[in-house]
């Protein structure tokens, strides 16, 4: 196990307030991280800083055994460095089929003209049929994403992440909206993705991260308040003041 | 492979053997054929049509897939339209020149005859001497590359200013009509180098083909404007088929989300509004030879806009939607703004065409887009699905 990602000193501040105050976090692969936090706590500015999405004010932000920066960088670039992330609302191409939004997430070149030149081939045809598989939608893979129940684009959501490829998995809320019996779905394909990845899981939800039974980061106003257990976390004063205090 | 894509994709056989057929229908009827049914003025205006469907598949590759709503597309058209009539006007008064000039006793010189040239096409404006920009004009291998460069380059730089500073959706389309209304208005004052206002004319008469009918060149050019959509088509479903179809289309629908996975957003909209750019250019250098002039108005934004209609009443997001778009607007357009449509006599009121027709295109916009989103193409499929 060695660090995959490393952020510290971190700071974002929007129009004087502060999202993210002097963070540091460190995620090994593989591994299995839950954030979880109240609402402003920071979670999903601190998925946009490692995507690219903002840019922090000051701190560093490094990433793989070369250590590169990830700050300066494009958002598909640090896609193709190797983060993938996925977003709260399930955002998956509807006007497309299941097979289709697959295929745009395979390792693959991504240029236009490469991406023009490209063939289907038997290599990546079967990699998708093992991604379906995976996420438990071989049957939908000809419909179109648009037809599928809300749980289902959960899983097509993030069957196209691990179809990616990447190193590192941002998960933001996965089991928002789902039957208990999507959950512990959700529960094993996340546990699973776990074994050769970083995966780190933002979510409200305390039983589902219980769960996922790994290492939990509270953050609270844009740093990080405790972090261990879940029971060891549960039993800090300060997490029970800011859950249960107010 | 053509064999497999074409399986693939049997819209595009029945498109291209339509327009095979209609095209050899047309050329047997003509004028040049001797059988004169259709007349030669009317072979010009579907030839002008086929150039008009050209274009609108552009716009429907950049609108209807990608997601730009350019309404700048006919920008391009123009240009491809004065380079190539550029050409035309310098070869053919080049022509009118020497003959001219050859009954003196004294042979002209070089400088006279370029004087004269000069004299001939900017007198009209009030000067002789030829601008920068028609330095390639005496050479048609040259100005027809020009047809694909500068629409080309255009489009690429404006793409690349407009797409890396994310500019997107409304805004976009804003800046596509400036850039249009900016090229008109260039071309409007007679120091552009390109007649101002007049234009350029006479582009009907090919320099080398004097002899030939009108009604030959005018079926050579259906011929070259009917290959020229075929292949365009061709192309365009072929860009649109695949992982490319894919890819714009994910862009169209959330273009946040296709940047997550790794794909450079900006380079993909560069290229189709590039690629689309050139073919408009090309769709332009075809369809002004057969109407004769072109002048500044004609890339004047509302071009733009309606062209956009077209693409919106035919069926955004499929090819022969933005055919048949532009062949029913355009059309229907000629015939009630030529003043063969009959008025209506409400008694109290009469309607003339000439007049009321932009407000029934305006209404039928409204119409398609409430009721029929998908166009006039979506009618197509539900009855090819029924069947």
């Amino acid at each position: 196990m060695s660090t995959l990602l490393e952020m510290s000193g971190v700071s974002v501040s929007f129009d004087g307030f502060k999202a993210i105050n002097n963070l540091s976090f460190q995620i090994a692969e593989p591994e299995m991280r839950a954030i979880i936090g109240p609402n402003g706590a920071g979670k999903t500015t601190f998925m946009d800083i490692i995507t690219g999405k903002t840019k922090p004010d000051e701190g560093r932000v490094i990433f793989g055994e070369k250590s590169v920066s990830l700050l300066g960088m494009s958002e598909s670039k640090i896609a193709k460095v190797g983060v993938g992330r996925k977003f709260q609302k399930p955002t998956v191409f509807e006007a497309q089929t299941v097979r289709e939004n697959f295929a745009l997430a395979l390792k693959n070149p991504r240029g236009p003209f490469e991406v023009l030149r490209h063939r289907k081939s038997k290599r990546g045809a079967e990699r998708i049929e093992a991604m379906a598989e995976q996420v438990g939608l071989t049957e939908e893979l000809p419909r179109l994403a648009g037809e599928l129940s809300h749980g289902q684009k959960q899983w097509l959501e993030i069957g196209m992440l691990l179809a990616q490829s990447p190193r590192l998995l941002l998960v933001d809320e996965p089991a928002a909206g789902m039957t208990p019996a999507e959950r512990e779905k959700t529960t094993d394909i996340l546990v699973n993705a776990a074994k050769t990845h970083a995966v780190v899981v933002v979510e409200h939800d305390m039983e589902f991260v219980r769960r996922l039974n790994c290492k939990v980061t509270v953050l609270n106003e844009g740093s990080v308040l405790a972090e261990g257990s879940l029971d060891h976390v549960t039993q800090n004063p300060d997490v029970i003041d800011v859950y249960l205090g107010r | 492979m053509s064999q497999t894509f074409i399986t693939r994709h049997p819209s595009t056989l029945w498109v291209l053997a339509f327009l095979g057929l209609f095209t050899l229908l047309v050329s047997v009827f003509s004028e040049a054929s001797g059988v004169g049914l259709i007349s030669t003025s009317f072979v010009k205006t579907l030839g002008k049509t086929l150039c008009l469907c050209l274009i609108a598949i552009a716009m429907d590759v950049v609108w209807g897939y990608c997601g730009i709503l350019s309404l700048g597309h006919f920008a391009f058209f123009g240009i491809g339209g004065y380079a190539i009539g550029m050409w035309l006007m310098y070869a053919r008064t080049e022509a009118i020149v020497t003959h001219s000039l050859s009954a003196s006793v004294i042979p002209p010189t070089e400088v006279e005859i370029t004087d004269a040239i000069g004299n001939q096409i900017f007198g009209v404006v009030g000067s002789s001497d030829f601008p920068m920009i028609w330095a390639f004009a005496h050479s048609l291998p040259l100005q027809l590359l020009m047809i694909l460069l500068i629409p080309g380059l255009l489009a690429l730089v404006f793409g690349w200013l407009a797409f890396r500073s994310r500019v997107t959706g409304v805004y976009l389309s804003i800046l596509t009509q400036a850039m249009t209304l900016a090229l008109a208005l260039y071309l409007f004052q007679n120091d552009s180098g390109l007649r101002g206002n007049n234009g350029l004319s006479g582009l009907q008469n090919i320099p080398g083909f004097e002899e030939t009918s009108q009604a030959q060149i005018s079926i050579a050019f259906f011929w070259a404007s009917s290959a020229a959509l075929a292949l365009g088509y061709l192309l365009f479903a072929w860009v649109t088929a695949g992982k490319m179809g894919s890819v714009i289309r994910a862009i169209r629908d959330d273009e946040a989300r296709v940047r997550f996975l790794g794909y450079h957003v900006e380079s993909y909209k560069l290229f189709v509004f590039t690629l689309t750019a050139v073919v408009s250019g090309i769709a332009g250098a075809l369809y002004y030879p057969q109407a004769g002039i072109i002048n500044p108005a004609e890339i004047a934004p509302i071009a733009s806009i309606y062209l956009a209609v077209w693409v919106a009443i035919g069926g955004r997001g499929k090819l022969y939607g933005a055919v048949i778009g532009a062949v029913f607007v355009s059309l229907l357009s000629s015939y009630f703004t030529g003043g063969s449509a009959p008025d209506i006599n409400l008694g109290f009121y009469v309607i003339k065409w000439t007049d009321w027709w932009l407000v029934l295109l305006g209404l039928s916009f409204v119409a398609v887009t409430l009721l029929f989103p998908g166009g006039i193409a979506s009618l197509f499929d539900k009855l090819t699905r029924k069947s």
